[in-house]
């Protein structure tokens, strides 16, 4: 079993480096994957996003071959993919979610088959399926902040036309902006964020990281900026939950972060305060 | 329909054709600022498929479509279903492709008569609010060019008048053309300057009254057409019931309508049309 888990690595120091470049690493993946989950819990893409994140499996075993940067190599083939998806579904005969299904597990498998040839480079598998947040270094975590940055960058150049079409495409395009590009944009920053989170939570897990807490701050969301910040802090909420929760428990760290924010999900569910207020709401109405 | 040169949307023999059949064809239509164009027509007549045309969301198989690149466009579509997982509410469904200022938004509100829903859940209206939300929208937008695909579509009898008044009223003071699609025959006929009737293709068009008269539009709208424009051409002080009874505005029921006994303020020319 080849993920890491706390204990071996905790005999040093409680709050080693290892443990901090984690937590780091962890909450700059929450950063970007809360504004950008939201969109696939609204635009009802996360079979898509699982499929794009099966497929980074094939981007990995191209990389090892072609000896290019993993990071670089998930990206370009989760961009190939997601475009072609874009396309399918535009063409509207990728409606079914079983098709979505197929072509998710068939990548996933296809990756994993791929790897299998390749008998001449060591590959620790579990790290790609489940991550390997604890091995993460500076120059990982450079890279999430750095590619972070600029798709956050990106999402906010686009939100208000991918907002407006995720309400209603006619609607925006009738009154001038165009959602085909921004569509095309969010394909690429979804791309984006599946090549920089792999490492940390792996592929299974990615869409995990993207919907739950989106799902989450969908209970308390007064408007979709508002659950856009939400779904972060529940994200980071998670990632430190996880963490320490793996820590202690000497439990694998990705599959921590995804159960810390499905036990977030299940508290959220439980009836509050804010949910009465706005049953009277409705009920002066 | 004026001189297509100062036309804020033209389409010039347009049709769209879908895996080899015409869904419409041969449309030709111009809104003029300031003009209220009608489009009537039975399901499946094309209506909705040439107001896309025009806003430029579908392009035409054959024919040509052109609107003024700075056309300033309100949009109410026919069908719009926001996901539960999307928080939106009135308040910012207002600001959704622009940014009209907090006074612009609320005016606009108020004028639809929901004023009260600014802080309430889109998806928590009903079809009547929900339409007066879309239709505050495309109105805070201060267009040049409003589209109204169905816009009064599950709104009271009361409120539906209310807000045809309200969209003469926008065109008269913002000079914009209005594209209306509507099914509400005899209220249409007289908010409106032109009038055309789809069915595949345009079977006729001109004003209200030359319209009414055609034999095509006769035929389309059977015994339903006689009586629309008589209706709209006096006050509305009557209902007309499916049974062909009619209630008048003090709440008594009688078999006819009857010009002479003060039911009907104006005594219009074609009121003894709509008896019985």
């Amino acid at each position: 079993m080849a993920i890491i888990t706390m204990r071996r690595r905790r005999q040093t120091a409680v709050l080693d480096d290892f443990f901090t470049r984690a937590l780091l690493a962890g909450i700059g993946v929450a950063l970007v994957a809360g504004p950008l989950g939201c969109f696939i819990v609204w635009r009802r893409l996360a079979y898509f996003g699982d499929t794009l994140s099966h497929a980074a499996l094939l981007g990995v075993a191209l990389g090892l071959l072609l000896q290019v940067d993993l990071t670089i190599a998930v990206f370009c083939v989760s961009a190939v993919v997601s475009l072609a998806l874009l396309g399918l579904r535009r063409r509207a005969s990728l409606s079914s979610d079983s098709l979505l299904g197929l072509l998710s597990h068939s990548a996933l498998a296809l990756g994993l088959v791929c790897l299998a040839f390749m008998t001449w480079v060591r590959v620790d598998l579990m790290s790609f399926l489940f991550g390997d947040i604890l091995a993460v270094s500076m120059i990982d975590i450079a890279i999430i902040y750095g590619g972070g940055a600029v798709v956050l960058a990106g999402l906010i150049w686009i939100w208000r036309p991918l907002f407006a079409a995720t309400v209603s495409r006619d609607l925006a395009e009738a009154e001038g902006f165009r959602p085909a590009r921004a569509e095309v944009i969010f394909m690429l920053l979804m791309a984006a964020v599946i090549a920089i989170a792999m490492k940390i939570v792996g592929v299974l897990l990615i869409t995990a990281m993207l919907i739950i807490p989106a799902a989450t701050a969908r209970r308390f969301a007064r408007g979709p900026e508002h659950m856009a910040i939400s779904a972060v802090l529940i994200g980071i909420a998670s990632v430190v939950a996880g963490l320490f929760g793996s820590l202690e428990w000497d439990t694998p760290a990705g599959p921590s972060m995804v159960v810390a924010a499905f036990v977030f999900f299940l508290v959220a569910l439980l009836p509050m305060g804010g949910r009465k207020e706005s049953a009277v709401q409705r009920a002066d109405r | 329909m004026q001189d297509s040169d100062a036309a804020l949307v033209s389409l010039k023999g347009a049709g769209v054709q879908r895996a080899g059949r015409w869904l419409v064809r041969g449309v030709d239509l111009t809104v003029s600022p300031g003009e209220i164009v009608t489009l009537i027509g039975p399901n499946g007549a094309g209506k909705s498929m040439s107001a896309k045309m025009a806003l430029g969301l579908i392009k035409p198989s054959e024919g040509t479509a052109s609107r003024h690149s700075s056309t300033r466009i309100g949009y109410v579509p026919q069908k719009l279903s926001i996901d539960w997982t999307v928080p939106l509410t009135v308040q910012r469904f207002m600001r959704l492709t622009g940014e009209p200022s907090r006074f612009e938004a609320e005016t606009a509100l108020a004028r639809t008569g929901i004023s009260h829903l600014a802080d309430a859940e889109m998806r928590h209206l009903s079809g009547g609010e929900f339409q007066r939300a879309l239709l505050a929208r495309a109105i805070a937008r201060k267009p040049d060019l409003l589209v109204l695909d169905e816009p009064v579509q599950g709104v009271d009898f009361a409120g539906e008048i209310a807000l045809y008044d309200l969209i003469s009223d926008i065109r008269a003071e913002l000079g914009c053309g209005i594209l209306l699609i509507s099914h509400d025959l005899h209220v249409v006929m007289a908010a409106t300057d032109t009038v055309v009737c789809l069915n595949g293709h345009i079977c006729c068009h001109g004003s209200p009254a030359a319209v009414a008269d055609n034999p095509e539009y006769q035929k389309l709208f059977g015994g339903r057409a006689a009586t629309a424009l008589a209706i709209y051409e006096h006050q509305h002080d009557h209902v007309h019931l499916d049974d062909g009874r009619v209630r008048h505005l003090d709440g008594s029921v009688t078999d006819h309508c009857h010009p002479g006994d003060g039911h009907h303020h104006d005594a219009p020319k074609k009121a003894d049309r709509c008896a019985g």
